[in-house]
């Protein structure tokens, strides 16, 4: 609101609702600022189950790195923070901090923090990190309010707003403690495209400047930023294509790309890929190609004759396209633009990663989206989606073809990337939104017709389109009220079934931190596997400070965050050789792999083991992705070694290969003794449901340092090599 | 170490031999017991003491002396003078104070203990003195396997060590099992169960020391909290906010090798006999909002059990302790303020909390204890029964414009006996009470306000 007041004699026209003539406009305001101040309120509390389910703490990988950097932030300022060299990570190699991080989060955090502390709250900055998700999600309803509001009406806006509270497709990202960069991204992402939509509407150069600083937060904050500038592009190609070149989009387009792009290249993890990227090539043709139809406009306003302006159009078109290919196939030769990476590859084609870069492959927020979580994150706006469709293509404008392009190509990559649904989310509920909007709008005046109510058009909201509605209205069908009625009371049930959904999913599926385990005992009562931190303490408390601690890269932010020791590889996978390396040490024999470890003066071996507990997703079952990466960079690792018939298995049956390597030695170092099961013989592996096939395993060069309560983690220590006399 | 103990002793006694102490032969001990529990690392020593004035002029003290191995270990000397016969013993509580003598051999240390009334020439007094020792355990071997049990020795004196001669004396060491690995004989000496009996020795002069060193099987939990930060914090909107910030340790023999979870949890007897994973806090009634957690985020295994004398706490740190492994925790619980806070006569309030370390069985190594007064609160003046250092800080809290007056009391190595009241007075003007809640009022107001404002106040240039 403040930047609204701030500059009110450019935005004249945004403010009529201000004006004190009508009473029942300030009622429509009063209700509308409240529905959206509860729609805020609901968009935060229901991310906190979480928070009640388990505690306030971090969630999860990733955020533990975010956290762990905005302590620094923190306590050392900004200036420390950006020159961090940080040797705890990478060891040998380290990493250097500022240089590879989205520093947008962290300096929203620490920024909240310290205002806080300014305004006299004495909070912990660990309960900034927690709730700043949900404070951002709540922040995006309003985003996704006003968008809505753009795009059709304010009522559109506010179902919209309250759709995107609860929606369990972007509640995944954003529950309490889940401190991700995407807990601010998204939020970014729709006011960039709030603000560019709205420039794009008013050809006004503040909107387009408020979206070039909407668009440097998102740089700031997530590598996601790429998507923005493809889309805004290709949404600006599909304008011109189809004959909606304005004035207004070209203000509104070159403004945002200029700024935008000087203001990405203050971010260091980005620097000039704007210019030397092939990811972001698209947007400078696009801005290219915007100014040759800028000067075509002049030209053909100049000459004043069709068939020289044809004669003219086809050179430059032809010049044009030209010189901007051998622009881009010089760049490219000579390595001033960069090819695309990895990760737009396999967006753009989702079998890439899997032939390719088994790293990518590995991760399982990478894979493939199933029918069921797309049924699971949007359950009834899957429906309303198409249906929304049908009425931007009714109502077709500048601010719908967006939407729509967004809509779609999101829909894409959420169907690529499991993670991306997310991206989708705020797209999939405007249109939907737009669609429950329209039709319970439609109904509604259906039904005061038949009333012959005096004020239908009162109750409006601003700018809000009678024609859709105005159609229906002067055809009269029999039982056209009680099918109304019935149509009404199905939309309510459809939506308070979404309701319901979405409340159940959030406190079930989504609000667990994968910290700490929670199982259902076998009296009905709750039993907490807080092995991971136990592990993590322990090694912060009794292995020395410079200990070096090697793990799969999974766990590496959690180790260095809660350890606070030296990894050898954390979840930040810039060096795939480093974890390929760790990958062959896990899956040779102990005594070549004591030789790697002492190459990398590792201390301690930490895996991670579900035989106990029945925990599966434990280093054994992920041990088939060590071996392809590793084997991946070293041919010595061969991945048939490890299996028998193109099979994976830890019983009887395995492979010699696998019995003997050192993660099968280390995850199951004296679990033979053990009797785990009633009824089962000793060894016997829950996760996997076998009786392990090597139960006699000694170790020469490690020795157990030490091992949770419910085995989830087990630290060996590295022996130091014995003396030779 | 027995042969430089026993140069030491010699040595004691030679130069005792030929000086002599005016006042010291003023008194004589006619008859000391001295039993000495063993049992915990925290040594607690029980002396009988008869004590007869055989000089001319009424003596108004004693001195107690301590061999300087013990003195910079001693955590607490605690005297009381026996009147009456067998059942109708009444204790009275004497003063102790550390004393400095100008002429102390070899570095002993002394405390002085004030009679009730001087003893008058040729009258007899009883006096009951208890002094604790920690970190008096050594652990040998210094390193220890899973498996192995924890041995460790105790060095004292078979005779009392004091300025006095003393007529008849026994020492009694209490260990904790009946593996005793060793004792040093000063005949007569023997050995019964877990009890080890020195003496009775006959006539012994002044500064007599005979040391002895005892060598046993000890597997009771060395928790040892290297420092304490005791934060109460006083709220006079009706409770009082505890927040103690551990860092625990296992002050035994060190762990050695490997540590095996199978063998820790299927044959526990024998595996880790020397580890604790259980500790044990004894907190107020009425105690409420407890939690327990440490810089990562919560522990889960604690139990609860308030009851109308006192709550028991009891928790299990994220792993067992071996020797030598370390824990850090926060416990932190609030109890109502009516239970605490009181108004002296003079119109100050004051806070009866109690000092010391909750944990049962442990040893403080430092602690620090600090009383974070409410905003507006003037002259804090702490008193307590034994002497701690005392300083004055600034903490900012919720809301807080001017800080809130902090009284950090501060003592180092602490037992459990230093868990007695103490109070904290303060003055306090209760129209403070109300700055907080009216800056939050006027804050909302004001929101307000500007929104109204916002509303009806049209800001445009061009009417429309």
């Amino acid at each position: 609101m403040g930047a609204k007041k701030a500059s009110p004699d450019l935005l004249n026209s945004s403010f009529s609702f201000k004006s004190l003539k009508l009473k029942t406009k300030q009622q429509e305001l009063l209700l509308r600022v409240s529905i959206l101040g509860l729609v805020y309120v609901l968009a935060f509390i229901a991310r906190l189950f979480s928070v009640l389910r388990y505690e306030s703490m971090i969630h999860e990988f990733d955020p533990y790195f975010n956290y762990r950097t905005t302590l620094y932030l923190t306590e050392k300022g900004f200036y420390e923070f950006w020159n961090w060299f940080d040797s705890e990570s990478w060891y040998p190699l380290g990493r250097i901090i500022g240089g590879t991080l989205y520093p947008g989060l962290m300096v929203t955090a620490a920024l909240i923090y310290w205002t806080l502390r300014f305004l006299r709250f004495f909070v912990h900055i660990r309960e900034v990190c927690v709730l700043t998700a949900p404070f951002f999600a709540s922040n995006t309803t309003i985003v996704a309010y006003f968008f809505g509001k753009e795009i059709w009406d304010t009522g559109a806006g506010l179902v919209a707003a309250a759709l995107i509270a609860i929606c369990p497709g972007y509640i995944s990202r954003s529950v309490a403690g889940s401190y991700d960069n995407e807990a601010v991204a998204i939020f970014a992402l729709l006011l960039t495209f709030y603000l560019f939509v709205k420039a794009v509407k008013t050809g006004s150069l503040s909107w387009a400047l408020g979206s070039a600083f909407g668009y440097f937060y998102m740089v700031s904050a997530w590598g996601g930023y790429v998507f923005i500038i493809n889309l805004v592009p290709l949404y600006v190609l599909v304008l011109l294509i189809t004959g909606r070149y304005s004035m207004r989009l070209y203000v509104a387009y070159n403004c945002m790309y200029i700024l935008g792009m000087l203001l990405a290249m203050q971010i260091r993890f980005v620097g000039f890929q704007h210019v030397q990227s092939g990811e972001h090539m698209g947007a400078m043709g696009v801005f290219l190609l915007m100014q040759v139809f800028y000067f075509l406009d002049w030209v053909k306003y100049q000459l004043n004759d069709t068939k020289l302006f044809q004669t003219f159009l086809r050179i430059t078109v032809t010049s044009a396209i030209l010189v901007g290919g051998i622009a881009l196939g010089v760049g490219t030769a000579s390595g001033y633009i960069s090819p695309w990476t990895g990760r737009f590859y396999s967006l753009l084609d989702p079998t890439y990663a899997k032939d390719h870069i088994p790293i990518i492959a590995s991760v399982s927020e990478h894979q493939p989206t199933a029918w069921s979580s797309f049924m699971f994150d949007y359950h009834i706006l899957l429906f309303l989606f198409p249906a929304g469709l049908y009425f931007c293509f009714k109502r077709l404008s500048d601010a719908t073809i967006f939407i729509v392009m967004y809509g779609l190509t999101s829909l894409y990559f959420a169907g690529v990337m499991v993670r991306l649904i997310l991206v989708a989310t705020p797209a999939v509920c405007l249109i939907s939104a737009i669609a429950v909007s329209a039709t319970v709008k439609n109904l509604t005046s259906l039904l005061r017709t038949k009333q012959k109510v005096p004020q239908t058009g009162s109750t409006k909201g601003v700018g809000s389109s009678k024609s859709s509605s105005k159609v229906t209205l002067d055809q009269s069908q029999p039982f056209q009220k009680n099918g109304a009625i019935a149509l009404l009371v199905g939309v309510f049930y459809l939506l308070s079934r979404y309701a319901i959904h979405c409340t159940w999913v959030t406190s079930e599926a989504y609000s667990s931190p994968s910290i700490v385990l929670a199982a259902r005992g076998a009296h009905g009562n709750r039993i907490i596997f807080d092995d991971y931190r136990e592990a993590y303490y322990w090694l912060r408390q009794n292995t020395p400070t410079d200990a070096k601690v090697m793990s799969w890269w999974d766990y590496g932010y959690q180790i260095t965050a809660m350890g606070n020791r030296t990894v050898i590889v954390d979840n930040n996978t810039w060096n795939n050789t480093h974890i390929a390396t760790v990958g062959r040490a896990m899956s040779s024999y102990e005594d070549e792999a004591y030789d790697i470890m002492r190459s990398l003066d590792v201390n301690y071996v930490l895996v991670v083991f579900g035989g106990v507990t029945g925990y599966s997703s434990d280093d054994i079952n992920k041990f088939l992705w060590m071996v392809r990466i590793g084997g991946g960079v070293y041919p010595v690792i061969k991945e048939p070694d490890y299996l028998v018939n193109g099979e994976f298995r830890v019983d009887k049956g395995a492979s010699p290969k696998m019995l003997n390597c050192l993660m099968y030695k280390l995850c199951y170092y004296r679990f033979g003794e053990l009797v785990t099961e009633y009824g089962k013989p000793t060894g016997y592996d829950r996760a996997r449901g076998v009786e392990i096939g090597n139960k006699d395993i000694k170790l020469e060069h490690l020795e157990e340092a030490y091992t949770t309560s419910n085995w989830i983690v087990r630290i060996y220590r590295v022996k130091p090599p014995t003396n030779r006399l | 170490m027995p042969a430089r103990n026993w140069i030491f002793a010699v040595a004691v006694a030679l130069f005792l031999s030929l000086s002599t102490f005016s006042s010291a032969q003023d008194l004589q001990i006619v008859n000391a017991e001295r039993r000495i529990d063993l049992s915990s690392h925290i040594v607690k020593a029980f002396l009988t003491l008869k004590v007869e004035n055989i000089g001319k002029d009424p003596a108004a003290d004693m001195l107690l002396a301590f061999p300087p191995t013990q003195i910079k270990n001693l955590a607490m000397v605690q005297a009381l003078a026996v009147t009456g016969k067998k059942k109708k013993k009444t204790y009275l509580p004497l003063d102790v104070k550390p004393s400095e003598q100008p002429d102390a051999p070899n570095d002993a240390g002394y405390f002085l203990v004030s009679f009730a009334t001087p003893l008058g020439p040729g009258e007899a007094v009883t006096l009951e003195v208890l002094y604790i020792l920690t970190h008096s355990l050594e652990p040998f071997p210094v390193e220890i396997t899973q498996s192995e049990s924890q041995l460790v020795y105790y060095r004292d004196s078979a005779v009392v060590l004091s300025p006095y001669r003393i007529k008849q004396q026994t020492t009694f060491f209490k260990t904790p099992s009946t593996r005793v690995e060793s004792f040093t004989s000063v005949e007569p000496a023997n050995r019964a169960g877990k009890e080890i009996k020195y003496g009775a020795y006959e006539d012994r002069v002044p500064y007599s020391y005979a040391p002895v060193i005892v060598h046993f099987e000890n597997n009771s939990p060395f928790a040892v909290v290297e420092e304490l930060v005791r934060e109460i914090e006083i709220s006079h909107w009706g409770s009082l906010q505890i927040t103690e910030n551990y860092r625990l340790t296992h002050g035994g023999a060190r762990h050695k090798g490997v540590f095996s979870r199978v063998e820790y949890q299927s044959r526990r007897s024998i595996s880790g006999s020397s580890s604790f994973n259980a500790l044990l806090a004894v907190l107020p009634p009425r105690v409420n909002s407890v939690y327990y957690r440490d810089n990562i985020g919560n522990i889960s295994t604690s139990h609860l059990r308030t009851g109308f004398k006192k709550s028991e706490l009891e928790f299990e740190p994220r792993y067992p302790l071996f020797g030598g492994w370390k824990a850090t925790f926060i416990i932190g619980y609030r109890v109502p303020l009516e239970d605490y806070l009181f108004e002296a006569p003079d119109g100050r309030r004051y806070l009866n909390f109690t000092f010391g370390c909750p944990l049962v069985e442990t040893i403080v190594n430092k602690l620090t204890l600090k009383v974070v007064l409410p905003e507006g609160s003037k002259d804090p003046s702490a008193v307590l029964p034994f002497a701690v250092n005392q300083d004055l800080q600034v903490k900012y809290s919720y809301l807080d414009i001017v800080g809130r007056t902090v009284v950090v009391l501060q003592k180092d190595n602490v037992v459990p006996t230093h868990n007695v009241p103490f109070q904290v007075y303060y003055t306090f003007k209760p129209i403070y009470m109300l700055a907080e809640p009216l800056m939050l009022v006027s804050a909302f107001f004001f929101v307000f306000v500007t929104s109204l404002a916002y509303v009806h106040i049209d800001l445009n240039i061009v009417k429309k």
